[in-house]
């Protein structure tokens, strides 16, 4: 009141003025917290979905040069002259389950034809890339371990595990 | 003194309740007609008076009537399949072969939801197709192009979502290749593909996902854009063809396009 006719906030500002800001910016926030808490929403927290560590048995199921596809868990256990190596049978075009072809040495998938070598290298598309090779060990019971949710270096030594 | 179908319809219109629900009264004065239109919450969206050279078959070949067609069918065949229909992993497909051979008239429901569904995309296609070589596209009709564009999409997704439910083998890998499209996506593809699928393969929260857009999110949207679609008709001139275009837009096209109109 000792400020006169236009408060302290001057012409520019009516009461009116400064109570429609006002609700508009706290509508504003509400609404920008309601997408944040709804984006939070449709993102699952939990996930019942199966662990990406599989046990894949005694290593001497798998016999020299053998490449057996686990098909529940979508890898091949791959059994070579440089030890036991795991890649993943999931073609990295568009998610299809490949398959070993035994006659012709090759993994290929259905879907669109790509075709891998048995080390997971590209033969041809559509894929854009390889087979990735997963992390594989051998636990203390002795068992052959894969790892699918971490990807190792095609061919290193580190990649592989001898028993 | 046998009356007519027409005079016993005179009559129930003359009648307290007819007038209290539906309002205009009888006879057929062209005020009548055109409030019949205009006081109904469904027709009200479509224009009072049409030229009946605009309803004539080679002006739409029926096209955008025949896929709400098909999308009322859609609508009337899907809902009773809602009633034995379990979205979930274990029941699914067992669902669908029960509706398939046990059920009845489960098979009639079920094919004709299906070749419904295929009728569709290829109608909303072919609406579009003479719609371009009409050049029905042009002003004042550009936004209802647009609408019609994102019918186009939804009607795609229902498509898609819909593939999904019988949970078979089809269904599952056509979904999984159709989800890592969605990969492709620049920088938020994963996520995308991860809000889609409720997890990171096609599970169980794939399948309820699906089931909601496929069953609630996606006709509500679909319906709500219809409304757009169908209003913006009118207000756009109505059906088109080339008398029904504002005399401005012939005006400015008449210089351009002389040799085309003789």
């Amino acid at each position: 009141m000792a400020e006169g006719k236009n408060g302290p906030l001057g012409n520019d500002l009516s009461r009116r003025k400064f109570f429609t800001k006002l609700g508009l910016g706290s509508l504003s926030i509400a609404a920008v917290g309601t997408a944040a808490f709804s984006y939070q929403y449709l993102e699952p927290n939990v996930l019942y979905e199966p662990s990406p560590v599989v046990n894949a048995g005694k290593p001497d199921r798998y016999p020299l040069d053998s490449v057996t596809l686990d098909v529940n868990n979508g890898i091949y256990i791959i059994h070579s002259a440089e030890g036991y190596f795991s890649i993943s049978a999931v073609c990295t075009h568009l998610g299809c389950l490949t398959a070993w072809k035994q006659e012709l040495g090759i993994i290929a998938c259905p879907c669109h034809g790509s075709k891998f070598e048995q080390s997971g290298k590209k033969i041809e598309g559509p894929a854009p890339k390889p087979l990735p090779w997963k992390r594989v060990w051998i636990n203390d019971d002795g068992d052959l371990l894969v790892d699918r949710s971490t990807d190792v270096p095609a061919l290193a030594r580190d990649s592989f595990v001898r028993v | 003194m046998a009356k007519t179908v027409d005079q016993y319809f005179d009559d129930l219109q003359q009648t307290r309740l007819w007038r209290s629900i539906f309002r205009s009264g009888p006879g057929s004065s062209t005020l009548k007609r055109a409030l019949v239109i205009q006081q109904n919450v469904f027709l009200h969206l479509f224009s009072t008076k049409v030229r009946t050279r605009v309803l004539s078959f080679s002006a739409t070949w029926y096209l955008g009537t025949l896929t709400l067609g098909t999308f009322l069918i859609l609508v009337a065949t899907g809902i009773p399949l809602m009633l034995y229909y379990h979205p979930s992993a274990p029941q699914a497909y067992a669902d669908t072969k029960d509706l398939q051979f046990v059920v009845s008239s489960g098979m009639f429901l079920r094919n004709l939801h299906r070749w419904s569904a295929h009728a569709m995309v290829f109608l909303v296609f072919a609406h579009m197709f003479k719609v371009f070589y009409r050049g029905a596209y042009r002003p004042p009709r550009e936004f209802n192009w647009v609408i019609g564009v994102i019918l186009l999409l939804i009607t795609l997704l229902l498509s898609y979502t819909g593939y999904l439910l019988p949970w078979d083998q089809l269904a599952y890998w056509a979904i999984t290749v159709g989800s890592n499209i969605a990969s492709a996506v620049p920088v938020i593809g994963d996520k995308i593909h991860f809000l889609l699928l409720g997890g990171h393969t096609v599970n169980a929260n794939a399948l309820l996902r699906f089931y909601v857009l496929h069953c609630m999110i996606l006709p509500l949207t679909a319906m709500f854009f219809v409304a757009i679609h169908f209003w913006r008709i009118r207000k756009d001139g109505g059906l088109y063809n080339h008398d029904s275009e504002p005399a401005t837009v012939r005006a400015r096209n008449a210089g351009s396009a002389v040799k085309e109109t003789n």
